[in-house]
């Protein structure tokens, strides 16, 4: 299966794991991720101003991109470029007066009214592939590893875009167990990690990545799995400052779905990046024997 | 030869409701030239008494055979211009509303033209419909003077006793093995804290004791047939398993008894038998053993009751038992239960998160703690409480969108009666608003607000999730709006009142309504609140609308008091204005069956055409219309009729 692909910023540079192991596992699951040919900045954060089109001209020059290439469906990695790019293309769906007015503006390109369908990476797996079929291909069960499964904000908010429940959500839980690992119960899997305070209010975010790491450690997981790589910077840059200030954490490897899937379906440690995971991924799969030990 | 018609018409002005757009004159001066009609007179408000003298005189005078009443809707005169006709000597049924208000002056306000034309258009239409209505009289049904009441609870008992008292017999059935229902389980009341289950002592004892009161405990109702005043009714008993002639309720069964399940009385919060008796004080006091959880009848091997019991009263050969009994009225009070644990779903499950019932079961002596303030998880004393109000409730997304009307009033008082228990411990409330609208609540609550210790908090809880040994609850003060964390030791959670989920099932039994939450549905919200739409079936409590102690005794007394008026009559009289059927036409297709929502129709299984049932038929058409050879007409509203009104009508 072809599925047209929308990798976005981050992938090709900080998150080079993400996509990496993503590829890789997927091609294993006998999907072909089709990377688009052409593609601009998904627009970062979705704007709520209700006179703010220009700002959802980025997203929907993407979905025209889609289009383009003769697909009705394209699926992110990044839950935020899934937020931006499912909202606006809701948005075109939704608002007729809203959609008139951005096509009139983008006179260049083909008209867009909702002929896309944005989906996460999550959602494929869970819907096309299904967990019967991932658990086939399993070949090495992540067995004795406990991770929490930590979503943020953007997969399953608002109610609209939502992958799964929005209150408690389970797609990130049932992967990890169709994967062999333990999945522990983490209240905190929706929480905010800080997002973009980050630049303006970084001491905040440190707060907040003490909360969900420091809850993650006393759950006793051995990981925390995210999909979303502003999470991964947020929660992996502030681990010295949160353990500086707050002497009962010790540190929580960061890991993405798509790098243990990609282990657990067989694909080489190497092809899954974990040297540039955040908080000691790499030693922990060691340890725990799912990687060679370093000769 | 049709007979001579002499036909009078009333036209009520309605003050300037109806002569304020309708030229009045004029459409006695039409009418007074139309064939039949032999007299004709307007007046202020023909409802009042001068004009009722008037319809009287002209009865008399002119010696009319029949009367159109040119005015209001018929739901609101038509009774007062029947009995009015029927005191005169002329037939009620003869007496016809043309309704020139609701349906004429007021809609077209602004046209009077066009509103006179259309009332002398009306009135003609119905005086013609008038000249083919027949001198009918009321069906005469017999009654049994004996009540069925289902669900043994507070608003049953009332009933009960009510109608008991009244000299009639009552016919209690309960589905759990003891009577008295939720109100056993509560610690307090509000604003009294008095003990609910002192205060239905003497009337459990009242009940099982009555000589006008056959009680059925651990039964169900199997089957309702038949009408007001003649219902049959089938109950299903079931096994126990312990004669209750021999047993002496001595206690070895239920010591020796090696199963454990969760015991309902305490909502989960201590275990039981499989040899079950609810607690100390229920009434009746008859063990029975559950064969869902007993050993004996999963295995067939463990006999330790029996080996035990020196009367030799238990019996697993037992088996359900059904009997049959014959009453007049129903009394429908099945009684309610919470929302399901789960529901909304942001809430976790966990032990020291629990519903305001099982707090009720902490603070009550005849609890699973004795009264000692403990909570499930570690049996610790909680020191940090939080309350949270309208879980479920008022939150249509997540819940059911009405409010359950109990909870700020139990929240207050199980505040103070735990902090009364704890005296260092705190308190929060979550509310949304304080709803406190009944004799005494308002400064009952403002009295719990200025107790030390309870703060209340205006705002939602986002969150809560267990963090080691406590509860962190996240939520916010919209007040100071300021997000507020708590490290809570128990929280309690107070969960919508809904319908138990048998109620949609018993109703379907009684053929009566529930709403689209599962209450029972009475006959109209303001005027007949404790009535079903079906006749000789009434509602009292909880199962149809949330309501606290007070409430639901009020509605048990109201049912009561609706079946001891209806009880005072020695026979019921039915409305004939319905459905007969022309045998010769019919061909027995049951369409008219299935669609008559008052399960009045049968076919007669000898001359395969259909029967109307003229007590239950009421009069709804819906079996007319169907028929499609129409062999089914409804007296006084036959097609001839219509036809003749749309001739009126339209000519």
């Amino acid at each position: 299966m072809d599925l047209s692909y929308y990798p976005g910023c981050t992938l090709k540079t900080k998150a080079l794991n993400f996509e990496d192991s993503a590829i890789a596992a997927m091609a294993v699951l006998g999907v072909n991720l089709v990377e688009l040919p052409r593609w601009n900045c998904c627009g970062t954060v979705y704007s709520m101003a209700d006179d703010d089109l220009a700002h959802h001209i980025a997203p929907v020059r993407n979905l025209v991109r889609v289009a383009e290439q003769g697909s009705d469906r394209v699926v992110t990695l990044c839950s935020f470029c899934y937020n931006t790019l499912k909202r606006a293309d809701l948005l075109m769906r939704n608002s007729q007066e809203k959609r008139d007015t951005i096509n009139s503006f983008m006179d260049d390109e083909i008209d867009y009214d909702g002929q896309v369908e944005v989906v996460h990476l999550l959602e494929v797996l869970r819907d096309d592939v299904g967990w019967e079929a991932i658990g086939r291909t399993v070949k090495a069960p992540l067995e004795g590893l406990k991770v929490v499964p930590y979503y943020g904000c953007t997969l399953t908010r608002p109610q609209g875009v939502a992958i799964d429940s929005v209150e408690n959500p389970t797609v990130l839980q049932d992967l990890m167990k169709v994967l062999g690992a333990t999945a522990l119960d983490f209240p905190l899997a929706t929480e905010c990690c800080g997002s973009f305070e980050i630049v303006s209010d970084p001491d905040a975010v440190v707060e907040r990545a003490y909360a969900i790491l420091g809850m993650a450690q006393r759950k006793g997981a051995d990981a925390i799995v995210l999909s979303c790589p502003l999470c991964a910077h947020n929660l992996g840059q502030k681990q010295a400052e949160v353990a500086d200030k707050y002497s009962d954490f010790t540190g929580m490897p960061l890991v993405y779905f798509t790098q243990l899937l990609a282990l657990a379906v067989g694909v080489s440690p190497e092809v899954c990046r974990f040297d540039l995971s955040f908080g000691g991924v790499e030693a922990l799969l060691r340890e725990r024997g799912l990687i060679p030990q370093r000769v | 030869m049709a007979r001579q018609e002499r036909i009078g018409v009333f036209v009520c002005h309605c003050g300037n409701n109806i002569a304020g757009t309708v030229d009045v004159k004029r459409v006695v001066e039409e009418l007074s030239h139309y064939p039949g009609v032999v007299h004709v007179e307007d007046y202020m408000y023909m409802c009042s008494d001068p004009g009722q003298e008037l319809m009287r005189k002209a009865i008399q005078e002119k010696a009319l055979t029949g009367v159109v009443n040119a005015n209001c809707s018929p739901t609101l005169h038509q009774r007062t211009f029947r009995r009015l006709a029927e005191a005169e000597g002329l037939n009620p049924y003869r007496v016809e509303i043309a309704n020139i208000r609701e349906q004429c002056s007021w809609p077209h306000a602004d046209d009077k033209e066009t509103a006179t034309r259309k009332a002398i258009a009306i009135i003609k239409a119905t005086v013609e419909k008038l000249r083919l209505n027949m001198a009918l009289t009321p069906t005469v049904t017999p009654l049994t003077k004996r009540a069925l009441i289902i669900g043994a609870g507070v608003a049953g008992i009332q009933a009960a006793l009510d109608i008991a008292s009244g000299g009639y017999e009552v016919v209690l059935v309960e589905k759990d093995t003891c009577i008295g229902g939720h109100a056993m389980q509560l610690a307090g009341t509000f604003p009294n804290l008095e003990k609910p289950d002192s205060l239905m002592a003497t009337r459990l004892a009242e009940v099982a004791s009555h000589p006008l009161i056959k009680l059925y405990t651990y039964s169900e109702v199997e089957e309702v047939s038949g009408y007001v005043g003649n219902f049959d009714v089938k109950i299903q008993k079931k096994a126990g398993y312990i004669d209750k002639e021999r047993c002496d309720a001595c206690g070895l069964c239920l010591e020796k008894c090696p199963v454990v399940v969760s015991s309902e009385y305490d909502c989960g919060l201590s275990q039981r038998k499989a040899v079950r008796i609810p607690s100390s004080n229920t009434v009746p006091f008859h063990p029975v053993i559950d064969a869902e959880h007993c050993l004996h009848f999963n295995d067939g091997q463990c006999e330790v009751c029996r080996e035990v019991c020196p009367e030799g009263a238990i019996d697993f050969s037992g088996e359900d038992t059904f009997v049959e009994e014959k009453v007049g009225v129903i009394v429908a009070a099945p009684g309610y239960d919470l929302l399901p644990v789960g529901q909304p779903e942001a809430y976790p499950e966990d032990p020291d998160i629990i519903d305001g019932l099982q707090f009720e079961r902490i603070l009550s002596a005849t609890g699973p703690t004795n009264g000692e303030i403990r909570r499930p998880s570690d049996g610790m004393v909680p020191r940090e409480v939080v309350f949270i109000s309208c879980v479920g409730s008022r939150d249509p997304e997540h819940g059911v969108p009405y409010c359950s009307r109990v909870c700020c009033m139990y929240i207050a008082k199980q505040a103070l009666l735990y902090r009364r228990a704890v005296p260092d411990g705190q308190v929060y409330i979550f509310y949304m608003d304080i709803r406190s609208d009944a004799k005494g609540f308002e400064e009952f609550v403002q009295s719990v607000m200025d107790e030390g210790g309870i703060l209340y908090l205006r705002g939602e809880v986002s969150r809560m999730f267990r963090d080691g040994d406590k509860i962190k609850v996240w939520g916010v003060d919209t007040i100071i709006g300021r997000n507020i964390e708590i490290s809570a030791d128990l929280v309690v959670l107070a969960r919508a009142m809904v319908p138990r989920p048998t109620t949609r099932e018993l109703a379907r039994r009684l053929n009566i309504a529930s709403d689209e939450h599962g209450f029972l549905t009475e006959a109209h919200i303001k005027l007949r609140p404790v009535e079903s739409l079906t006749s000789g079936i009434y509602l009292a409590g909880t199962a149809q609308w949330p309501r606290d102690l007070p409430d639901t005794i009020a509605s048990a007394e109201a049912a009561a008091s609706k079946v001891l008026s209806l009880f005072s009559r020695e026979e019921l009289l039915h409305e004939p204005t319905i459905a007969s059927v022309g045998e010769e036409v019919c061909s027995g297709c049951e369409l008219c069956v299935v669609n008559c929502a008052y399960k009045a129709i049968e076919i007669d299984k000898r001359s395969n055409v259909a029967r109307v049932n003229e007590a239950l038929c009421e009069g709804c058409g819906a079996c007319a219309m169907i028929c499609p050879s129409n062999a089914i007409q409804l007296k006084n509203s036959t097609p001839r009729q219509f036809f003749e009104i749309i001739n009126v009508a339209t000519g």
